[in-house]
């Protein structure tokens, strides 16, 4: 569904997608993984059509995404950080994405999920950090989107909050979406992650089944395949 | 676009700083008007405050707002909506709440103390236009700033120094250019030089009403005909807009290129 | 009606002078006036009832009355002027005079009165007249009531509404003039009054003195002129509660004073006139209890002016208060109220602590390049301003009001 066609990207001198091709065809959840500066954030954000890409096309459906963003439509993505208007409340936001999006929604059953009920009427300005990260998922998800883009879903989630996502990762992986997922958390990746794609050096050094890269690299644990990668290329 | 307008328009409402701006004004007003009755002497002291102040206010805190929403904005672009749509949105948001505080501020004493008559309303409806007007433009100038510089601390360098250079040192080298060339006819780029400084423009238009008498001490024929009709009123309207329209289609260019 | 008290009025005046009325009108059996003048005896009252009789250079050389009634109309024939007074104690009432033109070689007028004394013109409706009144060695005459409009495009182009040369002791009070070159035009006119009068949108002045003395005039209303009086080489001239507004454009003054001497200005209102007065060449005049509101300059003070004392005026929202190209020398400025001191009062004498300075850094950029006009009232100009003011370099350090009042004068 998703196919990237030679994508280059440089930021000033700073060469950070470097002739990039890639299909992602298959269901499931997939994890980009590589160093920092490897070029994972630029990659989804090209996709998302926030970053212009300086050659190379991306398209969706067969649709390319250039100067198009009804595409969206299908798309549901996290990004790392939340700063959400600061002045109005979780409620308010929710139902602002709501008004701007207009298609169906499930955000009771992730209201109840994440335990947000008592924090909805609370400005953003007054809530903590575990919080936002909530709601931020909470955004997010709520759609029946074909494909879900989650920018370090782990980062600042109390244990049973992760719990719960990776549960409702596992359900919406049933229903056949595509998940993608960057993350440093390797533990995470193994416990999830059915594909990998690992990026360096602003190329695909690897693009496949999860077992597969770690029989190439005759290990047993991702991190230690992933070191032993880092290793023999060093940045 | 409306959507995000009205979200933004909402958060906007809802800042601090935008109650402080029209409590400040509030209370300049009110103290301006104790201090004198003269509606006239209000309406001068207004506006150089004004002249100086919305400008300066308007370039910082749309910068200021700019960065702080930079998250807010890639959330939106995440969103199936288009980029002229978030940025016109989120501009108007801006531009409109901060029109309000300013015009609140402004207009409660006034209407509360009653000084209005036919040709005060003028003044004072002229006055209002202008703040508004020069509150959109630099604001707009100010979002312009952030898109350029990715660097924060170099962006508000830029606004400030945008600040100074519209709000003095223009006029400095408009007043030195003047006297430098005093043997030589003046009088056509002392109008073409006004175009090119929204802060200008908006005070001529707000002496017209204020200071005619003194305008039509002017010699020269051209300029006599520029200050002393409805042209040159109208002119600097026409200028305006494009102080408008132009920068803001510069805004929506650089939001449409720009890398987030 | 009026008719009947008219005759009545005119038969008591009759019986008192031992003089008689006669009567003419289109009916009558005295239709012109040429005949009335010729058959009627000093002193006797000529009534003109309604009519309209076009007439050219009609002498009267009797001392006689003549008052119209019912729109009785004089027209010029050609053009030329209507009526030319010769003769002492000659009053004129209720006419209505119109169509003296314009002429390039002579200062046609509707009455003109030459060497005579105590005439009374009363009113009068002059209309489109090159020259209304003009008085030529006339002595304690009375212009009162008219209603005096003129048809004046061009200041070249035009005459004076009342215009009095080499007179004395002429008094004219409650006229109304609009549209001519001067509103009133004195020449070597002395020891006369100018009292409760309206002149508006005259192309010249509202009231202009050339070489008279020991005038006066009072509660005048001056408004819209080119400039609203311009006095020049007159003596004792006592300017009282006058109000000079909305005096407009280049050359556009409130009041123009040139080489005038021991005059007195007080108690005047001075509106929204490009500039207040100009002065120019004064000696020992009196300005006081004046207000000066909303002029582009309150005052422009030229050279070779000395012992003239500013004290107890008000100096609201003018643009700019003062400008002074010389020193003030021996001139006085105290006790003054100005809207622009931005100084304190803390010993609550209700005089401010610090002087204040008049003379802005920007009066004399505005001399240097006009077009600087522009920049008025923008930060940077208030910059130089306030740094001027700190330290005096262009502008005179001496020019200041020591004693800024902290309210209005009343």
């Amino acid at each position: 569904m998703i196919r990237i066609e030679n994508l280059h990207k440089k930021f000033g001198k700073n060469e950070v997608l470097k002739g990039i091709s890639l299909n992602i065809e298959h269901q499931g959840i997939t994890a980009i993984l590589g160093p920092n500066g490897s070029g994972k954030t630029t990659l989804i954000k090209s996709f998302l059509g926030m970053v212009l890409p300086d050659k190379g096309e991306i398209y969706y459906k067969n649709i390319n995404i250039k100067n198009h963003f009804e595409y969206r439509n299908d798309i549901a993505h996290m990004p790392q950080i939340a700063h959400f208007p600061e002045n109005l409340t979780s409620r308010e936001i929710i139902n602002m994405i709501i008004d701007l999006r207009k298609s169906k929604t499930n955000e009771n059953y992730l209201i109840k999920l994440f335990g947000l009920e008592n924090e909805l009427d609370k400005k953003m300005v007054n809530l903590s950090g575990g919080t936002r990260q909530k709601v931020n998922f909470l955004i997010a998800l709520m759609y029946e989107t074909p494909i879900i883009i989650l920018d370090e879903p782990s980062n600042g989630l109390d244990p049973l909050a992760l719990l719960r996502l990776k549960e409702h990762l596992q359900t919406e992986k049933q229903k056949g979406k595509q998940i993608l997922i960057t993350t440093h958390i390797m533990s995470f990746v193994e416990e999830v992650a059915d594909n990998i794609i690992f990026l360096l050096e602003g190329n695909i050094y690897f693009n496949g089944k999860l077992s597969e890269l770690l029989e190439l690299q005759n290990e047993s644990k991702l991190e230690r395949a992933i070191a032993k990668i880092l290793e023999t290329h060093p940045v | 676009m409306w959507k995000i307008f009205k979200y933004s328009f909402y958060d906007m409402i809802r800042n601090r700083w935008m109650f402080i701006y029209m409590a400040f004004f509030l209370l300049l007003t009110l103290a301006l008007l104790f201090l004198s009755n003269d509606f006239t002497k209000v309406i001068i002291s207004l506006t150089n405050i004004i002249l100086v102040l919305t400008p300066l206010i308007g370039i910082l805190f749309g910068t200021m707002y700019f960065y702080s929403s930079k998250e807010f904005i890639e959330l939106l672009m995440a969103q199936p909506l288009s980029r002229k749509s978030i940025f016109t949105g989120m501009y108007l948001g801006l531009a409109s709440s901060f029109s309000l505080s300013l015009i609140l501020g402004i207009s409660i004493p006034l209407l509360f103390y009653g000084l209005f008559n036919a040709a005060n309303f003028s003044v004072y409806l002229v006055l209002c236009s202008m703040s508004v007007v020069l509150s959109v433009v630099f604001s707009l100038i100010a979002f312009i700033i952030a898109l350029r510089f990715e660097n924060k601390i170099k962006g508000f360098g830029v606004a400030i120094f945008t600040w100074l250079f519209f709000a003095i040192i223009y006029d400095g080298i408009f007043l030195l250019l003047l006297l430098l060339f005093k043997d030589y006819p003046l009088e056509n780029l002392s109008i073409g030089l006004t175009v090119f400084n929204p802060i200008d423009l908006a005070r001529i238009l707000i002496l017209l009403k204020l200071d005619i008498s003194t305008m039509m001490g002017y010699t020269g024929a051209v300029l006599q005909k520029f200050l002393g009709s409805g042209m040159g009123s109208i002119f600097i309207i026409t200028i305006l807009t494009f102080w408008i329209i132009l920068p803001f289609m510069r805004m929506l260019h650089l939001a449409k290129n720009k890398d987030f | 009606m009026p008719r009947i008290i008219i005759l009545i009025i005119a038969l008591l005046i009759t019986i008192k002078g031992h003089s008689s009325v006669i009567e003419m009108c289109q009916s009558c059996v005295i239709t012109t006036l040429e005949d009335a003048i010729q058959k009627v005896n000093k002193c006797d009252t000529i009534l003109i009832d309604g009519g309209e009789y076009h007439i050219e250079n009609v002498f009267i050389d009797k001392s006689l009355t003549i008052i119209g009634s019912n729109q009785a109309t004089l027209i010029s024939k050609s053009g030329d002027e209507l009526l030319t007074i010769t003769a002492d104690y000659v009053t004129i009432k209720g006419l209505i005079l119109k169509n003296v033109t314009m002429s390039y070689i002579k200062e046609r007028a509707a009455i003109r009165a030459v060497k005579q004394k105590y005439i009374t013109i009363e009113n009068n409706f002059i209309k489109d007249c090159f020259f209304a009144i003009y008085l030529e060695n006339s002595h304690f005459g009375n212009i009162n009531n008219n209603i005096i409009e003129g048809n004046a495009t061009t200041e070249a182009e035009s005459g004076n509404g009342i215009h009095a040369w080499y007179c004395k002791n002429i008094n004219i009070s409650n006229n109304n003039i609009k549209g001519h070159r001067d509103g009133i035009y004195f020449e070597f006119v002395d020891k006369s009054k100018i009292t409760n009068n309206h002149s508006e949108l005259n192309t010249r002045y509202g009231l202009h003195f050339m070489f008279s003395n020991d005038d006066d005039y009072w509660s005048n209303t001056f408004k819209n002129n080119g400039v609203g009086v311009a006095v020049m080489f007159s003596s004792r001239i006592t300017m009282l509660n006058n109000q000079f507004i909305y005096n407009w454009g280049r050359a556009s003054y409130g009041l123009l004073l040139k080489e005038i001497n021991d005059a007195q200005i007080i108690g005047n209102m001075l509106k929204e006139n490009t500039i207040g007065i100009y002065i120019e060449g004064s000696n020992r005049v009196k300005y006081s209890n004046n207000t000066f509101d909303h002029n582009g300059w309150a005052i422009k003070f030229s050279g070779g002016s000395s012992d003239n004392d500013f004290t107890r005026n008000n100096f609201i929202n003018n643009s700019l208060d003062l400008i002074v190209n010389t020193k003030l020398g021996s001139n006085i400025l105290h006790h003054n109220y100005w809207s622009n001191y931005s100084g304190y009062d803390l010993d609550r004498d209700r005089i401010g602590d610090v002087p204040y300075y008049p003379v802005k850094l920007f009066s004399y950029i505005l001399d240097q390049a006009p077009e600087a006009i522009v920049l008025m009232r923008s930060l940077f100009v208030d910059l130089i301003n306030f740094s001027e003011r700190v330290s005096p370099v262009f502008t005179p350090k001496e020019v200041m009001d020591d004693y800024p009042i902290m309210d209005i004068i009343r």
